[in-house]
This record gives C-alpha cells, sequence and structure tokens, in this order.
C-alpha cells in the first residue's frame, strides 16, 4: 500500500470537510467507547488482568526466540509448516508459492492487518490470483477498492446508503438487481454471493489474534463465522501472523481474550474463537489437508530492547482509536498507511520510517485516553514523544517550528531576562486587544486566532505585582 | 477562611510553599497566582515565589527538544529544591515535574535522584489543598451554575477529578452541572494548537457545543492553555459563557474580568 502519511495535514483537512465520512464517525463515537465501559463495569479485576496482560507480553518479548522455535517446532509435530518472512515481500512470495503449488485461481480471506502490511491482495491480483474478502467490513471496501479505515471495523467510515451503492453497482452479475438499504437484506444478500465464493476457493489466509507456542495452535476471534468457512472449506489453509503475537499457554491465551474482546468491542467474548491445530487428521470430518504458519518480521525484531519494544505487546483492539479525539474527528484514512489511530502513530513510523510518518506522532495533544483504556498499558504518549525526539535529533521538524523552539528556550533559561520579555509581552498583547479583552486576529498566531480569540493578559505579569507586594511588605 | 485548617500550627510547623506560577498564569493571568497565594495562605501555608522561574519545559519536551526540556528541568530543580512542598495551579506544568521530570534524566543518576526528591513533593493546587493537607471547604461566594472540564493531565496524570467539585460544593451560591464528556480533551495540547489548527479547531468546537449545551452560565478548569482555548472559542462564537480558572473562584477573588471578558 503506498503511503501517504507525508501529507497527513491535508488528508486531516479534507477529512474535517467529508460529510459522508462525518456522520459515519459519529456512529463509532457513540458505538464502542460506551460498551466497552460498560463491559468492564462488570469485570472488577479488569485493572489486575492487564496487569497480568501486560507482564505475560513482556515476559514473551524477552524470550522471544525462545518461544516461536517452540511454536514452530509445534506447528511442525501436528504436520503444518512455518514460513519465516523476514519483509512483506517475502512474505508476499512464500503465500503465492503455497498458491502456485496447488494452481489455486480463487483465495478466501478472513480479516488480516497482517496482510494488508504486506499489500497481499494487489500483489495476488498481479499474479493471477483473486483474492475474496470474506468479513462484511473487508469484503464491502474490497468492493470499493479501498482500505480498512480502522483495525477491526474496516469499514466504519461508510454509511448504510453507501454499502446500499456498492451492493447495487457489484451484486447485479448474481441476480440482485434491486437497490436494498435494508441492513439485514445486505447482510443476506453478501451472505448469498459470498457462499458459492467460499465454497469454490482454493486456498483460505486468515490472520492470528495469537500464536500459541504450547501447543502449535493458532486462534482466531471473529463475530461473523467467516473465518472459520475460510480456513476449513479449502484444501489449503494460510495463517498470516507477526512474530509478536506469540502467547506461551492456552491457559494466556484465556488472559489476552478477557482483555481483547472487552477492549475491543465490549463483548465478554466474541461470537466465534477458533483455534486451529495444523493440518485434517485422519480421524476429523473437516479441516484443510495443508496448514501453513507465515511469520513476519518487518522490522519488529528491531523494536526489541528499544525504546519501541512496549509496542510490541499490542494485540490490537483499537481501544486507542475508539477514544482517541483525533481519529474521532477525522477516521482512519487521513493517517495515510495501515494502521491508523494512537497505536499507528507508534507503528507506523517503525514500520515505513519516520521521514514518511513523522506526522503521525505529532497529531497528538498527549490527552493520554488511549494510554488509559489500552488493556496492555502501553505507554502510548510516551512512545510518540519518543518519534518526535528522533524527528528533532534528525532535524527532520519544520525549520521555523526548530527556531521559534530555540528562541523561546533560550529566554526561558534566563529568567530575568525572560520575566523583562514577558512584561512587555503581556503589555503589547494587552494594548493589541483594547477594551475588549480578547483580540480578533494576530498574524503571528494565525492558527490559533483564525478560529478563535486570543484572551489579552490582564496587564502586569505576575512576577512583576508579586515582586511590588513583596516590596511594599516589607 | 478555612474552615479545615490542620497545618496552622504553630508558626515553625507551617509548610514552607514554593509556588510555581506557570508561565501561562504568569502571562495571561495573575488573578489565578494570587488566588493560589490565598488558598495556600489560608490553609497555613508559608508561600513564597522564587524569581528564577520561566517555564518547566513541557513544550520542549513534547517537541523532541530533550535537551532544553532537561536545561529547564534543571533550573526549576534548583530552584525549588529548598521547599517542603512545590505546588503548580496546573495539572499539566504539575504533571510534568512529577512524572516526566524524573524521566528526563535517565542517563543521569545523580539529576535523577534529585527529581525524584522533587517530584515527590510536587502538586497540582487544589489536590494539594485537599490530598495533602485535607481541606474540605472553602469560604467562599459565587452565584451561578459552573460546569467543569477535566483538563487531561491533571485528570489522567494527577488523577485529579473529584478534588476541585468537593471544594466547589462548599462554594456558597454555587452550582456544578456537568456538561457531557467533561473528560475529552478541548484540543489545546500546547503546541499542537499551532501545529493542527483545523483538528485543533474541531476539538474545541465540540467542547464549546458541550458547554453550552449543559447550560452552564460559567466555565471552570485547572489549567490555564485548556482556558484560553475554551473561553477564545466561546467568545469567537458569541456565547456568553463566563471562563474561570477554579482557583479563583475558590479563593473568592472573582470581582475581576472572566478571561477574555472586556475590562
Amino acid at each position: 500500500m503506498h503511503p501517504t502519511s507525508q501529507t497527513f495535514k491535508a488528508n486531516a483537512s479534507a477529512a474535517l470537510h467529508d460529510a459522508a465520512l462525518q456522520r459515519a464517525l459519529k456512529n463509532l463515537k457513540s458505538g464502542f467507547p460506551g460498551k466497552r465501559a460498560a463491559a468492564i463495569a462488570k469485570l472488577p479485576e479488569f485493572d489486575a488482568l492487564r496487569d497480568a496482560g501486560r507482564d505475560l507480553k513482556n515476559h514473551v518479548l524477552e524470550h522471544l526466540d525462545f518461544y516461536l522455535e517452540r511454536f514452530e517446532a509445534q506447528v511442525t509435530a501436528q504436520g503444518g509448516q512455518v514460513h519465516w518472512a523476514r519483509d512483506a515481500a517475502e512474505a508476499n512470495r512464500i503465500v503465492l508459492d503455497i498458491c502456485r503449488a496447488v494452481e489455486a485461481r480463487t483465495v478466501t480471506k478472513g480479516k488480516s492487518m497482517v496482510s494488508e502490511e504486506i499489500g497481499l491482495n494487489d500483489f495476488l491480483a498481479a499474479n493471477g490470483i483473486e483474492p475474496i474478502e470474506t468479513d462484511l467490513g473487508e469484503y464491502i471496501i474490497q468492493l470499493r477498492h479501498e482500505h480498512p479505515s480502522h483495525i477491526i471495523a474496516p469499514a466504519i467510515h461508510l454509511n448504510r446508503d453507501q454499502v446500499a451503492d456498492a451492493f447495487h453497482a457489484h451484486h447485479g452479475q448474481y441476480g440482485f438487481t434491486e437497490r436494498n438499504e435494508n441492513p439485514r437484506a445486505l447482510m443476506s444478500e453478501a451472505r448469498q454471493v459470498l457462499r458459492q465464493r467460499f465454497l469454490n476457493a482454493d486456498v483460505g489466509i486468515t490472520g492470528a489474534n495469537f500464536c500459541v507456542a504450547e501447543t502449535g495452535t493458532t486462534v482466531i476471534v471473529t463475530n461473523e463465522g467467516n473465518g472459520d468457512l475460510t480456513q476449513i472449506l479449502p484444501r489449503v489453509h494460510i495463517v498470516l501472523a507477526s512474530i509478536e503475537k506469540i502467547a506461551p499457554t492456552l491457559e494466556d491465551v484465556s488472559t489476552f481474550l478477557r482483555l481483547l474482546s472487552r477492549s475491543a468491542t465490549g463483548q465478554e467474548i466474541t461470537v466465534y474463537t477458533t483455534f486451529s491445530s495444523g493440518p485434517r487428521r485422519p480421524e476429523d470430518v473437516d479441516g484443510p489437508e495443508q496448514f501453513h504458519v507465515v511469520l513476519l518480521d518487518n522490522g519488529r525484531s528491531g523494536m526489541l530492547g528499544g525504546e519501541f519494544q512496549d509496542m510490541l505487546r499490542c494485540i490490537r483492539c483499537s481501544a486507542c482509536l475508539n477514544h482517541c479525539p483525533v481519529y474521532g474527528a477525522i477516521g482512519g484514512h487521513a493517517y495515510g498507511w495501515v494502521y491508523p489511530g494512537p497505536m499507528g502513530s507508534v507503528l507506523t513510523p517503525q514500520l515505513i520510517g519516520v521521514d514518511i510518518a513523522g506526522a503521525l506522532p505529532n497529531a497528538s495533544t498527549f490527552c493520554g485516553r488511549c494510554e488509559d483504556v489500552c488493556p496492555m498499558r502501553i505507554p502510548l504518549p510516551a512512545m510518540m514523544r519518543h518519534w518526535r525526539e528522533r524527528e528533532f535529533e534528525r532535524h527532520l521538524s519544520p525549520a521555523g517550528f526548530r527556531f521559534g523552539l530555540r528562541a523561546w528556550a533560550f529566554f526561558a533559561q534566563r529568567p530575568k531576562l525572560y520575566q523583562s520579555v514577558t512584561r512587555i509581552a503581556a503589555r503589547v498583547l494587552r494594548w493589541l486587544g483594547g477594551r475588549n479583552g480578547r483580540i480578533k486576529s494576530l498574524p503571528l498566531a494565525h492558527g490559533w486566532t483564525a478560529w478563535r480569540d486570543l484572551p489579552t493578559p490582564q496587564g502586569q505579569t505576575f512576577q512583576q505585582q508579586w515582586a511590588a507586594r513583596q516590596e511594599k511588605r516589607s | 477562611m478555612m474552615k479545615e485548617n490542620p497545618s496552622a500550627g504553630s508558626p515553625a510547623s507551617k509548610p514552607r510553599v514554593g509556588l510555581f506560577v506557570t508561565c501561562l498564569v504568569d502571562l495571561f493571568r495573575p488573578t489565578v497566582g494570587f488566588a493560589a497565594v490565598k488558598l495556600l495562605e489560608d490553609a497555613g501555608c508559608v508561600v513564597e515565589v522564587p524569581t528564577a522561574q520561566s517555564c518547566c519545559g513541557q513544550p520542549a519536551y513534547n517537541s523532541g527538544d530533550r535537551a532544553a526540556a532537561r536545561a529547564l528541568a534543571r533550573q526549576l530543580i534548583a530552584a525549588f529544591e529548598p521547599f517542603d512542598y512545590v505546588v503548580a495551579p496546573s495539572g499539566s506544568c504539575g504533571g510534568m515535574i512529577k512524572h516526566h521530570y524524573p524521566h528526563l534524566f535517565d542517563d543521569d543518576p545523580a539529576w535523577q535522584a534529585r527529581a525524584e526528591r522533587l517530584s515527590a513533593k510536587t502538586f497540582e493546587l487544589v489536590s494539594f489543598l485537599t490530598d495533602v493537607l485535607g481541606v474540605e471547604q472553602v469560604e467562599a461566594r459565587y452565584t451561578g451554575v459552573v460546569t467543569y472540564h477535566d483538563s487531561c493531565s491533571g485528570l489522567r496524570e494527577l488523577r485529579i477529578k473529584h478534588q476541585p467539585r468537593r471544594l466547589l460544593a462548599s462554594v456558597e451560591g454555587l452550582s456544578l452541572r456537568e456538561m457531557e464528556e467533561a473528560e475529552v480533551c478541548c484540543g489545546f495540547g500546547g503546541t499542537f494548537c499551532v501545529k493542527y489548527p483545523e483538528l485543533s479547531n474541531r476539538m474545541v468546537g465540540e467542547k464549546a457545543a458541550r458547554i453550552v449545551a449543559s447550560g452552564a452560565d460559567t466555565l471552570l478548569a485547572g489549567d490555564m492553555g485548556c482556558l484560553l482555548n475554551m473561553a477564545g472559542k466561546l467568545q469567537r462564537e458569541g456565547a456568553t459563557v463566563r471562563v474561570r480558572h477554579v482557583a479563583e473562584v475558590l479563593a473568592g477573588m472573582t470581582d475581576v474580568p472572566a478571561i477574555g471578558e472586556p475590562g
């Protein structure tokens, strides 16, 4: 996926003026946060679970090599195969080779952000294999040639009428000639179209929420059941997972699951929690003939041992997106790459470069809601600040801004000089405001006064008045 | 003025408080500084204002300029070390000193130790009055319906939520009417508001709508940055809501014009 994070500011501006998007975003704000709060209110030990989840993942990251090898051994022991992919190109090549070996023409896909990260759909299509998204949201945006705008609700930027339009434009060939806006009817239409595609697919590709080292099991959580049909019906099941998805044991998975579903959708548990352990055994009634797991690094091992390691604890619940006032104002596409919101603002610079994605960690007020709701207690604002430090060190921040900051810091480090400057500033601003008590327009502060008045200082600075008062007292 | 006054014993036992005025209060709203002094003195503190202070360094810290942030932190630490307590009428600056100063010196053990000692005795004004001094009520009058915005740093770094509300409940003539989403950011964010003005405007626009919808005639909060932002937006939109720092109301110092009001 070609990133557009460089033009974040313009993307954000366009998003703010996109009436349909703004309408859709209202649903997000009124939905997820309330459901999460209600679910957590019913679980008094939620904060203790967060501590446990954090500690568990920290332990995994300290011993990631051990657990990954253990996972591979267990997958192999069950007749499956693990493939190691250093980057997106390697991962795509591995998937293509597996597909070609079975002469696959169509591939069904469960929801997978890693597949977005490596740009798998475009790669497969370019190589003559048709990828079919089966998660309803993913299916809708595939019809519209879009990318997900949210990591668990990929089509959250759309309204019902836009879905109806997309179906109406594409489903005529399957006999659905009437435009329908009823949600139930739309769902049934998608189900009927997808059914035949499930049955015809040669390969099914899913992501993994967890890879269990103890048993060589991969786990997905879904609400639609499409994941199960994707991985059970075709002859070959390929799991795409990034290396940090390890959970040591099944018991540990249950800790993560309790955190994940509540933080994501406010559910106590998702409708489907599917465990996949190797290909079909002789005694099994169904399942794939081949079971492959592609483990993707793509820059993650470089985060180990550094200031961004904590980010690898992320379990992709989307709570940080759902509670972020910036995400809530502009949606996910403005961020310009695969992962939006606070988690994306930390991860994207690592995965595609801070010179491309540097605007993202700056687009935060550091209001701290993301860290407050993160089930894995990831210090997201602190890590966005680390990116700003990298940018500052590398002189990537704008020259004018750096100059202003330097000038201000020069004075601030000289309190006497600083106070004489502020005395003058207070008087000048006061004078500019006249009798109104506020300034309507100030050329140097256009970013402020374009939309707000600037209240003027009361007159003398506090230090000035305090000095006078002390003199009077003595 | 204070009814509860646990520390007001002999002068020798009075805690010595260094007031960190904060740059925005110093420049824009000295009344807040004097209100802080009054509240602290009424609660039995001896208040001093070191002249060797300017800014806590947060703008530099959040812009990635660690060197400048450290220089400002060292200056503040040196100026305030002698006091029993450091108090700031701001959750944002208080949070900077309390939570972020120690991290600024991760590779400098000597300064880190000094930063940690200062951190332990640094408080935001209202939480210092309530949580440390045990003040439960103030003797002040304010006729009006107020709504309270929870500034992000105060709320999420210092867990300030019920403290200002508890003290406001003791103000005669005042009633509190909560707005919706009082805990959502107003869009100020320091340099954010000038780096991303359109986004900031959206956020403060929504905040202003919540404030007006609450039906309150006065907006209070504990941080000047947020207050300037919200006051500027409310006034640009022609809203008649008055905007004040919570300390002004608690200290009964509301005879001066509200923020951004003529006078």
